[in-house]
């Protein structure tokens, strides 16, 4: 174990050296002015960073500092005023041109699936087929294949005997003869009216082996049909909210 | 020691009273301090150099602060102030690193 003082000054850690050649006192006359420095140091700087930190910078800045800041803002500002104008133009645009025609498209294509959905009343060239069935001898599905044929055909909205008849609708045997449709007792003669192209309608229930002839085959049921210039439907469906589907936003279409 | 409570002194005195520079001194008292930064840190290398003189460090401090202020000022005057006083900065700021490098070397003989 050596005890000189080389290997001493060698082991001591920086906290000692730290204490033996800049903390440890050396009398009043060294320290006093040092401290003094010292202080006005530490008040300096604890005075800046509050400067620093009240001003917004602004104040302390120097002329050139601040010819450089308001030249940045008036770029800035012409560059905004810029885009002010051109977002104005757009709304002009779009209030005077395509927003009204997107708008009118709008209201179009809400008006053309309201008439899909039964929510309001409809007119049109379409068919109007009257079936009497004094013996009730014409089924449901008779009445049903009916109602097929004509959506095949291309009928935009149908009535049957006053019910509006949508995706929804069902024609079921009535509970005391006659039909139930949509929960409608419904008696013969049965009406169906459809909006849609006259000539493809009637075609389409008078194929061989069709709409017409079932009827025809019940005993005593005749099925009529007349194409006329225009076929008015007041009866409405009521719009139900869907409880479980929700709009698919990524495939809707424009 | 009794140096380092002077600084403590001078910090709490700046935050207690919570004043702040007056217009006049406000662009060059951060420079100012930065100038006394670089004073004290070559006033503790003489000390570990173990040539440390009183005398020099005020001298030396005063007259770091009031070149660096004055070196601003004129350059202000002058229409270069924020390039000069980048200078100052950027001088204090090479003189303080070397002195805290030979701070280092002096305390962790490294």
């Amino acid at each position: 174990m050596s005890s000189d003082g080389t290997a001493d000054e060698a082991v001591a850690g920086p906290l000692q050296r730290l204490w033996t050649d800049v903390l440890a006192p050396r009398g009043w006359r060294t320290d006093v002015p040092v401290a003094a420095l010292a202080l006005l140091l530490g008040l300096g700087f604890a005075v800046s960073l509050r400067t620093e930190r009240a001003s917004d910078g602004l104040a302390a800045a120097r002329p050139a500092d601040l010819v450089t800041i308001l030249s940045d803002l008036t770029t800035r500002d012409e560059q905004l005023q810029r885009g002010i104008a051109q977002l104005q133009e757009q709304a002009r645009a779009l209030d005077s041109g395509n927003a009204g025609v997107a708008l009118e498209t709008a209201r179009e294509r809400e008006q053309e699936l309201a008439i899909l959905a039964g929510t309001i009343g409809a007119q049109g060239p379409g068919v109007v087929v009257t079936v009497s069935d004094p013996q009730g001898s014409v089924d449901p599905d008779v009445l049903v294949d009916a109602l097929e044929e004509l959506r095949d055909a291309g009928a935009e909205a149908i009535d049957l005997s006053g019910v509006r008849i949508v995706t929804s609708s069902y024609v079921v045997a009535g509970p005391s003869g006659g039909l139930d449709v949509d929960g409608v007792d419904v008696r013969a003669p049965y009406v169906l009216s459809a909006i849609g192209d006259p000539q493809t309608l009637a075609e389409a229930l008078a194929i061989p082996g069709g709409v017409v002839d079932a009827v025809d085959a019940g005993a005593g049921a005749h099925a009529a049909v007349a194409q006329r210039g225009t076929v008015r439907i007041t009866s409405l469906a009521t719009a139900t909210t869907p409880r479980y589907a929700r709009p698919e936003p990524s495939a809707s279409t424009p | 020691m009794i140096p380092l409570v002077g600084l403590v002194v001078g910090l709490l005195l700046g935050r207690l009273f919570g004043v702040t520079a007056p217009d006049w001194l406000a662009p060059y008292l951060p420079i100012a301090v930065v100038a006394a930064l670089d004073a004290v840190l070559g006033g503790l290398r003489a000390r570990f150099d173990h040539v440390f003189d009183d005398r020099v460090f005020v001298v030396s401090f005063i007259g770091n602060v009031v070149v660096a202020v004055v070196i601003v000022f004129l350059g202000d005057r002058l229409g270069v102030g924020s390039q000069l006083s980048t200078a100052v900065v950027v001088v204090l700021g090479i003189r303080i690193f070397a002195n805290a490098a030979a701070i280092r070397r002096h305390l962790f003989k490294a």
